[in-house]
């Protein structure tokens, strides 16, 4: 199953360490695979160094796809997190 | 005292910092980093035991890493995500797996291939426009570096892991190095580089312990565990005493120790000439747990609150409660006595670990101080709303570092109104009438000193800084440390401007260098009118004892004839003379310095 969505980038910050942290520590608990696309860049979302060079302030607009059995509790869960600006600004 | 063997003793000298004496154990700290070796593998197993070993290398990288993780203390957890982020960047493609293809395609050998990997990042990273992630790659080298080490079996001992009480000696001790340290355990330092107002000797005063720096080779020369005896009043280093070195420096320490407390017995009495001239001392500190050394050794406040320590931390950026919770504290204790607190002077010869910066040619002139805060509203606005805060609760006074023209100090009041502004419209109490200062310590500051007294409410001339700046002289030079004199006539001359510009416009003036606690110093500084001094707390009680015996009839009468006179040994000279005939005891029995 795949899964493709736009999420955007909402804390202020961007995406750096602590954020791209986060997406790696989630991304690990699922058996999907995560590929994060910036204009004509995609990056494995499991790869801490790969998304940081994405490099993405505040604003940007990912496109997130998830493949992989559980798919859509990992895009929920992804989705969360964006949505919550990582856990940052509350 | 030359450099001589006796019979397995090994006499140095370096340049004195922070009196005392101390006979105790070595402890060596390896800061030098890898050195990396360019090695062509000739067959198939060669490079299997090459990837081998990196693998190695990684795991046990990855067992310490966790090892740290799991060693940090509660209060500190939520900061464990650095430690994380440096376990995935361990596992991460960029790293692992092209480091091993460079190894089994190039056929090279693994330092070399993971030090090609790392360039290859530091590429992808430099094309990255946001500053703070690019810098990101300070943490791909950290983890690398760990990596190296352990490739080369090299020990990984932090200064957090030090469990005796040690002399710690060291090529030099960076800010970052001595935030990690366990303070408690270390009886002295000594390094190879450095001078008088060297971070380390900064650090050395401070903790009220001895140190020597600018000893050149002494890594090479002490081995681990060796005795030493450290006489930071004379800056002599006995590597493997005999006994009869031992017995005297004992007994030196024994009548070093008595002065003090004989001296520090009268600390709290004002600091006042004999004819009735008061000035206030006030103390420079680093962090919350000195405060309690400030009322001990007579302090009437803090005069130099440096908060660039809670950056420093492993930890990352501190947030505005935790920096809030912190000042706040230090008021409450040292109120109603005021403190002056510096907002964030990272950059120059600080590292910085968190807001990491491009290596830059020259730190002293590059991103520093107001200039970085002012460049970083988001990190500058957090860290002046925990100070406006923290005003409620006591006597606080905010002042800018670096300041060298009036644009900054305009550009660091509209963000100070900001602030303001925020916190009114969500009715957070803070002191209203807050008071503002800068420090004057680049030159063309001086210059402008009289335009910058109608901005401000105070000036703080930082003379270690107006001392490098001014003379073209780099402190952290060993080589160079002789020319760094606060005795300079520029130097006095300079200010002199500053005091009465402040005077004219009716605004106070302190001084916060190292010169404020120099003993010799001290009839220039009271007969300039300056009224305050800020220093470390362990030279509070000495100075008071000089400012005590001193009258501020002859103090201006010492200005004006030094004022007069060309050069630096002339002024000292004269100024020796002077306390000679003031304190002999002092001169003679070399209490000079930091004590």
């Amino acid at each position: 199953m795949e899964l493709n969505k736009k999420l955007k980038i909402r804390n202020k910050l961007g995406l750096h360490a602590r954020a791209a942290t986060k997406i790696v520590k989630l991304s690990n608990n699922y058996k999907s695979s995560l590929f994060l696309r910036k204009n004509d860049q995609v990056v494995d979302g499991s790869n801490i160094l790969s998304i940081l060079t994405l490099s993405c302030p505040k604003g940007t607009e990912l496109e997130v796809r998830i493949a992989g059995e559980d798919s859509p509790d990992f895009m929920e869960k992804l989705s969360d997190l964006f949505e919550q600006k990582f856990g940052e600004e509350i | 005292m030359s450099n001589h063997d006796v019979a397995g003793q090994k006499n140095m000298k370096g340049v004195a910092v922070s009196s005392g004496i101390i006979i105790g154990k070595a402890h060596l700290v390896d800061r030098t980093k890898t050195k990396i070796l360019y090695k062509y593998l000739i067959n198939d197993e060669e490079i299997n035991s090459e990837v081998e070993r990196f693998e190695n290398a990684l795991l046990t990288t990855e067992q310490q890493l966790v090892r740290l993780k799991n060693g940090m203390p509660e209060h500190v957890k939520e900061h464990s995500f650095i430690l994380d982020s440096h376990l995935m960047i361990l596992k991460d493609s960029m790293l692992k797996d092209s480091t091993i293809k460079r190894i089994l395609d190039e056929k090279i050998n693994v330092e070399w291939a993971l030090k090609k990997s790392i360039v290859a990042i530091r590429q992808n990273f430099e094309q990255i426009d946001d500053d703070y992630i690019s810098n990101r790659i300070n943490d791909v080298e950290y983890v690398t570096e760990r990596i190296f080490r352990n490739l080369s079996g090299k020990d990984q001992r932090g200064l957090d892991t030090i469990n005796q009480r040690v002399i710690i000696v060291a090529h030099d001790l960076s800010p970052a190095d001595t935030t990690e340290l366990n303070v408690d355990r270390v009886k002295g330092f000594i390094t190879n580089v450095g001078g008088r107002t060297s971070h380390t000797a900064i650090m050395a005063q401070a903790l009220d312990i001895p140190a020597v720096v600018g000893l050149e080779a002494i890594t090479a020369q002490v081995s681990e565990g060796d005795i030493l005896i450290v006489d930071g009043s004379t800056g002599n280093v006995i590597i493997n005493p005999d006994d009869n070195t031992i017995l005297f420096y004992e007994k030196k320490k024994f009548q070093h120790e008595e002065y003090k407390s004989n001296i520090a017995r009268v600390s709290h009495l004002p600091a006042e000439s004999i004819d009735g001239h008061r000035i206030s001392i006030t103390a420079n500190i680093e962090f919350l747990e000195e405060v309690a050394a400030v009322k001990s050794h007579g302090g009437k406040g803090i005069g130099l609150y440096r908060t660039e320590f809670l950056y420093l931390r492993s930890k990352g950026i501190p947030d505005e409660e935790e920096l809030f919770e912190d000042y706040r504290e230090v008021a409450e204790i040292i109120a109603p006595n005021p403190v002056t607190i510096r907002t964030l002077d990272l950059g120059g010869d600080k590292f910085v670990s968190k807001i990491e910066m491009a290596t830059e040619m020259n730190p002293a002139l590059g991103l520093r101080g107001i200039r970085l805060c002012l460049k970083l509203p988001d990190i500058f606005k957090s860290q002046l709303r925990a100070i406006l805060r923290a005003s409620a609760y006591g006597n606080i006074q905010l002042m800018f570092p670096m300041i060298s023209g009036l644009q900054e100090i305009l550009d660091a009041e509209q963000i100070m109104k900001e602030v303001k502004d925020e916190l009114d419209h969500n009715n957070i109490e803070y002191d209203h009438d807050i008071k503002t200062g800068i420090m004057i310590e680049v030159p063309s500051a001086v210059t402008m000193a009289e335009t910058f007294a109608q901005y401000v409410d105070f000036f703080s001339i930082g003379t270690n800084d107006l001392i490098q700046y001014a003379l073209a002289i780099d402190r952290i030079n060993e080589h160079m440390a002789f020319m760094y004199q606060p005795f300079h006539p520029a130097i006095i001359k300079m200010i002199k401007h500053v005091v009465d510009s402040a005077k004219k416009t009716g605004i106070s003036v302190s001084l916060c260098g190292e010169m404020a606690g120099d003993p010799l110093c001290l009839p220039l500084l009271i007969g300039l009118g300056i009224d305050e001094l800020s220093m470390n707390s362990s030279a509070i009680p000495l100075s008071k004892r000089v400012i005590r015996s001193l009258s501020i009839k002859d103090a201006r009468s010492d200005l004006k004839h030094v004022i007069t006179l060309g050069t630096s040994r002339e002024v000292r000279t004269y100024l020796l003379d002077r306390m000679k005939a003031l304190l002999p005891e002092l001169v003679e029995k070399g209490y000079l310095h930091g004590m």
